[in-house]
């Protein structure tokens, strides 16, 4: 095998298809929308070089720096929310269920494959007032309250926007940090119940530590996956009400296909973009200091 | 050394060209749709029409045409259909129009068809006017006058010619003892009336947006004069002018005391449909698009006869008239400029001629043209849209009508923020009114 990948000439065979696709596919247009941000236009009425003007147009933009507001907030509680709950979960898959988990692992992971629209329309009809009142607004009802309108208020969409989220990506992140747990010796949990190690302090000095890598896998995937929320938030109130919970996505799509401003749109992207990078970045420095220290 | 440089300089190179040769396969496109030679003179060899998935009605009736009275043109040019999500309307025709892909006759965004909007500047959509010669004399003088004032010109073909108004339920009104409101101020007596009785006096399609928007529209056209909005568009008025904040406080009113139901302001257009055609609301301000539901037996539990019509009322002291109703003529429908000739022509002339009488006959459809054959059995709702369209002599258009595209949808994204409380009249009306000179 070593003299296999020893030689160039296999080495370049191998490579060469697989980054000659990926340059085309993903490096090109990146860099295609990279230059188009610094232009104004359409394909039809022509692009006219602008420079930096769309930068600045985004940083004095109110909607687009709300919109930036709604994803940076979405990413943080969404992260923090399936994090916990997926590594909750898989601690009580591998510590309290053990081997009779797979039902319950299966269940929880479940709503992951459903479409996204689906599951928007579901829990958009759990909490409907009016005619088709939902369950939620009948129980409120039942405890002598008032139906609650929470797709009218951008605290109410915010919030069914997240458990939604969480109901059907908690148990994806369940199964991958229940993978990273699986990898810990059990000689290593066993020596260190014998050194009088249980519980909470088992979790916090032994558990916690050595699935930190998959740990860290699981944030960086979260954060990259919620900053580019589109399709629950369209789905659910159309970013409403107003633009209150409109997403980056949301409104970089509006920006170049509703209103044909593609060179903005593609400002839009960029700072999306670089909103991942810094994200990723931030959380693969922190932890290589931990790391260190 | 020099060999290993040489060979990185001959992968790269090669990679270069591979990408270059991929980039021209993806941006290289003919300019004809039918995949010759492009040029202004050549006409395709099919009459291809582009419409919205939401519009089936077209399609089917565009269908019947071709099988029917404009068979011959047909068989000179037979009939192919294309359609899109009304919602992606500008992003298709923008990508097949800077291909030099255009069908022949298409649906586009009310901007992008005007004289100053990307294929009006661009001379790509085609005059009907010129088109049709003699033959325009089968679009009503009233249809044409307002595609005229909405795109600019004369670029569309009012395949539907709607009215706004009220619909009610004319038992409730019986009941409660009221009769059609003439003044916003009767309208909020006959909603407090209709309450008392035990019913919902509106319904309306909050998620929809633009419902409510109307009737805010509606109120500044009453009060401030038909030409309301074009002095917003020309900058001789502003949305932040009291005269104009009144129609925001107007719609707030009717929200603030409930006149609206339940959940009105997440409520779909098939559900509030359903509340007005179902009787558990009294009154719907919707356009004539209606009838499609009202003359459904299914849907309709009220009856057809039951259904009465009536303009948005005046306000009192306003400049508007009651008797200006409020009308459209669906969307832009436009001709592609560039690959006319004789055949499509013809098309548009048979389309012209028949189309009127037939969409009436065979679906009930109200349109801007005219009725050239004997039409009989129209429907009792579908016969008072008619009359009511015969008695106008002047129309108004609807709010957003002269708005651009991003405050079009802002006008309409905002409409809940403002009804629920969450946005005052003047927030709403001053970021409108911010985005509107953004665009100018």
């Amino acid at each position: 095998m070593s003299r296999v990948f020893g030689d160039r000439k296999t080495v370049l065979i191998l490579l060469v298809p697989v980054l000659a696709v990926y340059g085309l596919l993903k490096v090109v247009p990146v860099l295609w929308s990279l230059g188009l941000s610094f232009f104004e236009g359409n394909t039809l009425r022509g692009f006219e070089f602008v420079g930096l003007d769309n930068f600045t147009t985004f940083f004095t933009d109110g909607p687009a720096l709300h919109a930036l507001w709604v994803t940076v907030y979405f990413a943080v509680v969404m992260t923090a929310a399936q994090v916990v709950m997926g590594y909750l979960l898989a601690l009580m898959y591998v510590f309290v269920l053990r081997k009779g988990s797979a039902f319950l692992r299966t269940a929880v992971f479940f709503p992951m494959v459903l479409p996204t629209v689906a599951v928007a329309m579901l829990f958009k009809s759990f909490v409907a007032v009016g005619d088709n009142q939902g369950p939620v607004n009948d129980v409120i009802n039942f405890f002598g309250g008032d139906s609650v309108e929470f797709l009218a208020t951008t605290s109410g969409t915010m919030t069914v926007a997240i458990l939604m989220t969480l109901w059907t990506s908690m148990g994806f992140y369940a199964v991958l940090l229940y993978t990273g747990l699986l990898d810990i010796p059990d000689e290593v949990i066993e020596s260190a119940r014998i050194d009088g190690a249980s519980g909470l302090r088992l979790v916090r000095h032994i558990v916690l530590p050595l699935s930190a890598p998959i740990l860290l896998s699981s944030i960086i995937f979260s954060f990259n996956s919620t900053l580019k929320v589109f399709d629950s938030l369209l789905a659910l109130n159309n970013g409403g009400p107003g633009t209150s919970t409109s997403p980056l996505t949301l409104y970089m799509y509006r920006t170049a296909f509703e209103y044909a401003e593609y060179g903005y749109g593609s400002t839009i992207a960029l700072v999306l973009t670089l909103l991942c990078l810094v994200f990723t970045v931030t959380v693969f420095r922190s932890s290589a200091k931990r790391t260190e220290d | 050394m020099t060999i290993r440089n040489s060979r990185r300089r001959l992968v790269l190179t090669g990679l270069s060209l591979v990408a270059v040769a991929a980039l021209a396969g993806c941006s290289g496109g003919s300019n004809d749709p039918s995949g010759g030679a492009g040029g202004a003179s050549d006409e395709p060899g099919s009459f291809t029409v582009l419409t919205a998935n939401e519009n089936q009605a077209l399609e089917d009736q565009l269908t019947q045409l071709a099988e029917g009275a404009c068979a011959e043109q047909n068989e000179a040019m037979p009939l192919e259909h294309q359609k899109t999500a009304q919602a992606d309307t500008v992003q298709k025709v923008t990508q097949l129009a800077s291909q030099g892909a255009l069908p022949q006759h298409f649906i586009a965004g009310t901007d992008m068809v005007r004289p100053d909007g990307d294929l009006g500047a661009g001379g790509m959509v085609a005059d009907y006017e010129e088109v049709l010669g003699d033959a325009f004399e089968n679009i009503l003088p009233a249809a044409a006058s307002t595609v005229n004032n909405v795109y600019g010109g004369m670029v569309s073909l009012p395949y539907q010619y709607n009215l706004e108004g009220i619909w009610y339920n004319k038992q409730m009104f019986s009941e409660a003892g009221v009769d059609e409101p003439q003044t916003f101020a009767e309208l909020l007596d006959a909603s407090a009336a209709l309450e008392e009785a035990g019913y919902q006096p509106l319904t309306t399609a909050g998620a929809d947006g633009w419902p409510m928007t109307r009737l805010m529209g509606m109120y500044i056209f009453r009060n401030v004069g038909p030409d309301a909005m074009q002095k917003i568009a020309d900058g001789e008025a502003k949305l932040t002018d009291p005269e104009y904040l009144a129609g925001a406080e107007a719609l707030k009113q009717l929200a603030d005391e409930g006149y609206f139901g339940d959940g009105f302001s997440t409520m779909d257009s098939g559900t509030s449909a359903a509340a007005f055609l179902t009787g558990k609301a009294a009154m719907k301000y919707d356009g004539s698009w209606l009838l499609s539901n009202i003359n459904d037996p299914e849907q309709n539990e009220i009856g057809e006869e039951n259904v009465g019509f009536m303009p948005f009322p005046a306000v009192e002291g306003g400049a508007g008239d009651i008797n200006q109703w409020a009308a459209n003529a669906g969307a832009a429908m436009s001709a592609n400029a560039e690959t006319m000739g004789p055949n499509t022509t013809a098309w548009f002339e048979c389309i012209a001629e028949n189309y009127g009488a037939q969409a009436l006959d065979s679906a009930g459809i109200v349109s801007g043209f005219k009725i050239n054959d004997e039409v009989t059995d129209v429907p009792a709702a579908t016969a008072v849209v008619q009359e009511k369209v015969e008695g106008i002599d002047e129309t108004v258009l609807w709010f957003e009508a002269l708005f651009d595209a991003k405050s079009n949808s802002l006008a309409s994204t905002n409409a809940s923020l403002l009804v629920t409380g969450q946005m005052s009249a003047e927030d709403y009306m001053a970021e409108l009114q911010a985005s509107i000179e953004a665009s100018l």
